[in-house]
């Protein structure tokens, strides 16, 4: 047998601009997934916030979504969507939506009375109090969903690759296909950075939003 | 769209009255028994590692940075990814020796996914036990084994028991998986529904996956709400690191 690298780096070298168009597509599909997942598990909380008795449901079903290993997901979906791009965000959305609804009724739950009640003793309505101060504050574990979420989806985009989609993924694939564990390697590689990067950003993003809380930890003067 | 939903369960519920799946090497028992024989094995080599080190943090507090480590390495390292770098390295490593390659790989790839779960929780667990208890039990002159024994993972087996529950969701997805690398379990069905462009295969397939998933889910989730009833004095300022990624 002769002897080849595990890694070739020449190849590596050539394709850059492949790498970077993967990687690309790879975070397209997991900002629209978490973006969707976002905007669904929202409205889902804000039924929560109004009828408490949705949240058992709602996360059971969520749950359950949750549990169901994403190839199982992805296949299913195959016969009915194809192997297209919707097959792939619909498996993705669904696997944010516990994570995410959780949060922010976590979130929105662990206002401190004493803040509620100083809006509610300033005439804020209903509305108003939850859009000016119960979401604000609760956005610490709203953003700490996002990043769970966030991380998890770039991790199961790679899955995707079996339905013809997922970014890095299909580097993964084609390397398998071909053995080339140059693709592979890179491929997944490529695909934790991603993930690590997400999860710094998210940290950042967070410090950058939320300044009181950093004000708070600031020695009196 | 209505028939032609209703001929697909029509389909899938054929597939599963045809004898021919129900017998031989492609059959349920054996498909469903590789992938059992996966997991556990997987879980046990995950536990036999996992929970000492997880106790042993917690216990003496000492190399706590680890968890955190382990906890963000786990949830950043997707399965699917780890699975293709494990495959190439194992295949590499073992030229010359015998065996089912691929069963090795997948059990490497999901022990090692297992690992964060179980570690970081089981820490969270006896870290979390009140420290007045522990004080009041070591005044009482007994041993730091005695004390982790007959007090810590008393205390922390509902969140112990979280961590597994967890790495064996997990476990079951990933060892799903291994069938597009070529290894057995019910995988399989999904991978051979895509190739033969049979629907009811790869329906049947998804379907048996799912709920074994979620049979392991609820079956721990019960044991977990037990077990709850008589560990609960918790410090409430140690949360359990946040879940792992579904596979």
């Amino acid at each position: 047998m002769t002897e080849r690298p595990m890694i070739d780096w020449d190849w590596i070298a050539t394709h850059l601009d492949d790498l970077w168009a993967l990687t690309v597509e790879h975070v397209t599909l997991t900002v629209i997934a978490v973006g969707v997942g976002f905007l669904l598990s929202f409205l889902l909380s804000l039924v929560v916030v109004r009828w408490r008795a949705a949240y058992g449901p709602i996360t059971a079903v969520a749950g359950i979504l949750y549990t169901v290993p994403s190839l199982a997901l992805f296949a299913a979906l195959v016969p009915i969507t194809g192997l297209s791009a919707t097959s792939a965000l619909i498996a993705l959305v669904s696997y944010t939506l516990l994570i995410l609804v959780r949060n922010i009724v976590t979130g929105i739950d662990e206002v401190p009375v004493d803040a509620r009640e100083a809006a509610d003793g300033m005439g804020f309505t209903r509305g108003g109090r939850l859009w000016r101060v119960d979401l604000p504050l609760a956005t610490p574990v709203i953003v700490a969903g996002l990043r769970i979420a966030t991380v998890t989806t770039i991790g199961l985009v790679t899955v995707s690759a079996l339905i013809g989609q997922g970014g890095l993924g299909q580097l993964i694939n084609e390397g398998l296909r071909t053995s080339f564990p140059t693709k592979t390697i890179t491929g997944a590689s490529l695909s934790v950075a991603l993930a690590v990067v997400a999860d710094i950003g998210f940290v950042l993003a967070l410090r950058a939003l939320t300044p009181w809380t950093r004000a708070r930890a600031r020695p009196a003067t | 769209v209505i028939d032609g939903l209703l001929a697909d369960i029509g389909a899938v519920i054929a597939w599963f009255g045809d004898p021919a799946n129900w017998t031989g090497n492609d059959g349920i028992p054996n498909r469903l028994s590789e992938h059992l024989v996966l997991c556990l094995a997987s879980m046990a080599v995950a536990l036999a590692i996992a929970l000492p080190i997880g106790l042993y943090i917690g216990h003496t507090g000492r190399f706590a940075f680890v968890v955190q480590s382990v906890a963000n390495i786990g949830r950043a390292v997707p399965s699917y990814a780890l699975m293709a770098i494990v495959f190439p390295i194992t295949i590499a490593f073992s030229i010359g020796l015998s065996g089912d390659l691929a069963f090795v790989a997948t059990v490497i790839a999901m022990v090692l996914l297992a690992l964060p779960p179980i570690i970081t929780n089981t820490w969270a667990g006896v870290t979390g036990v009140d420290r007045d208890l522990r004080e009041a039990a070591m005044g009482m002159g007994l041993h730091g084994h005695q004390v982790l024994r007959g007090l810590e993972i008393p205390l922390a087996f509902a969140l112990i028991l979280t961590g597994i529950r967890i790495a064996s969701v997990q476990v079951v997805a990933t060892a799903t998986l291994g069938a597009v690398f070529g290894g057995g379990g019910l995988g399989r069905y999904i991978v051979q529904g895509f190739a033969r462009r049979d629907d009811a295969r790869l329906w049947a397939g998804a379907l048996m996956v799912a709920l074994l998933a979620i049979a392991v889910e609820l079956g721990f989730s019960w044991w977990i709400r037990r077990a709850q009833r008589w560990s609960t004095p918790q410090r409430q300022d140690v949360a359990p690191p946040a879940e792992a990624p579904a596979g």
